[in-house]
């Protein structure tokens, strides 16, 4: 690990363009991090890599402006009683372990198969999980817009009554945002693969948010708030972790916090004037467009292994160039979706409030 | 209007102001004092407390600053009383 730390020492210089860059794209990270709990990483890794920062460096400073951010956005949402902490923490907990597990798997490929080795691995990661999970929660949305109950109570799916229904002697804990005792038997392995995508993909929350919806039973904004503390945990974990090997560069990290605060503080403020369903319709967007994103780098990655012809050096470089245009646009528009709810939800309040101030004066 | 409520729509402009200062002041640190955080906040060992417990700080004035700021501008959380279930 020290040969590492000398290799990455040196950081990089920054100008006025790249503080900028990072500004923003921290903001529109944190805009969509507070409204659905994650996200943003995907795009601020591969982003810091893009102006020149090494990859281990990246990813340590992304992870040590994620913690504060959580927190920050976790202390405003709990605000408005979104927030179960003890299923936060215990989720947390077990997920710090699948962030070490992962790690570990993560370095392992890299020493049989290099780096192309391991990029397949995280591509193919996302292709197979956002396309299962992000596809089953884009449905769930829509079949809740179509059905015209997007104003209803959301409703516990069969698999999490199942789950609150099993009791396990010694190991049921009650969660406020479950209204029901459920055994930790259920939330470690949770975690445990939260974690694990989380040092695989960077956003552990596209796992962790739809199992407390789907697996759990918990509601959709209190899942996604939820999902704030585990990130917590698991950042301050393992920014902890890298900084043990001098791999934080804490200059990217501040400036990143610098706009994510802003944008969290938005997003947080956005989930109290829409519809939960809006958690999934953002999530499965966002989701299912990245999917996309890393999909056109797996024959980029084959190519790179010898598994498939190679490919030219100008195909490669459209595709990569692409699937980077692609992630940043997955990001923009579940900030525009955020922040247009927030704007319709904004408008129909006031229009309400005007009407009744009209009636009280009629 | 009561002036409870009064005293609820106050902007908070000396929090505001006070956060805000504190918040530029740290990045105008950060940002003269890069040769200073490369040497000695990368040094690993015991040095990692030092990025933790930076970020903590940023996150606590800029944090308060960010949620004073777009309560200046108007833009508030729901006033409608929302159930979460």
């Amino acid at each position: 690990m020290h040969d590492v730390v000398a290799q990455v020492s040196n950081f990089i210089h920054l100008d006025v363009a790249n503080i900028t860059y990072l500004f923003l794209v921290g903001f529109v990270g944190g805009l969509v991090s507070g409204f659905i709990g994650s996200g943003g990483a995907f795009v601020l890794t591969p982003g810091m890599m893009s102006i020149g920062v090494p990859g281990l460096v990246a990813v340590a400073s992304n992870m040590c402006h994620k913690f504060p951010k959580a927190l920050v956005g976790s202390i405003k949402r709990a605000k408005y009683g979104q927030v179960d902490l003890k299923l936060g923490l215990a989720l947390g907990i077990s997920a710090e372990a699948g962030v070490l597990y992962g790690a570990h798997i993560q370095e392992s490929i890299k020493k049989a198969f290099g780096d192309a080795g391991s990029n397949l691995y995280v591509s193919v990661a996302f292709v197979v999980i956002l396309g299962v999970v992000g596809t089953f929660v884009l449905r769930d949305a829509w079949k809740t817009y179509k059905s015209g109950t997007s104003h209803e109570e959301e409703k516990v799916t069969k698999l999490a009554r199942w789950v609150q229904s099993i009791n396990i002697p010694g190991t049921m804990v009650y969660f406020k945002s479950i209204d029901a005792k459920v055994s930790i038997l259920f939330t470690i392995p949770l975690g445990f693969a939260t974690g694990m995508l989380a040092a695989t993909i960077a956003v552990g929350g596209f796992i962790g948010v739809p199992a407390m919806i789907y697996v759990l039973g918990a509601p959709s904004l209190m899942a996604s708030a939820t999902e704030l503390v585990i990130a917590f945990v698991m950042g301050l974990g393992g920014s902890f972790k890298y900084a043990l090997h001098g791999m934080v560069d804490i200059r990217l990290a501040m400036i990143i916090l610098g706009g994510s605060l802003f944008g969290i503080q938005l997003g947080a403020m956005g989930t109290t004037y829409v519809k939960p369903f809006m958690i999934k319709v953002v999530m499965g967007v966002i989701m299912v467009i990245v999917l996309f994103s890393r999909g056109l780098m797996v024959p980029v990655y084959l190519s790179q292994l010898g598994l498939i012809s190679t490919l030219s050096e100008q195909t490669a470089k459209i595709l990569k160039s692409t699937s980077f245009t692609i992630m940043i646009s997955a990001l923009a528009l579940g900030a525009f979706i955020v922040l247009r709810a927030m704007w319709v939800g904004r408008r129909a309040e006031q229009r309400e409030l005007q009407g009744a101030v009209a009636h009280s004066k009629a | 209007m009561t002036s409870t409520e009064q005293k609820k729509r106050t902007k908070p402009v000396t929090p505001l102001v006070l956060t805000g200062i504190v918040s530029a002041a740290l990045y105008v640190a950060l940002l003269t004092n890069q040769d200073f955080l490369n040497n000695n906040f990368a040094k690993g060992g015991l040095y990692a407390f030092l990025p933790i417990i930076t970020a903590f700080i940023f996150s606590y004035f800029h944090g308060t600053f960010t949620g004073h700021f777009w309560t200046m501008l108007g833009v508030e959380a729901s006033k409608k009383k929302k159930e979460v279930k």
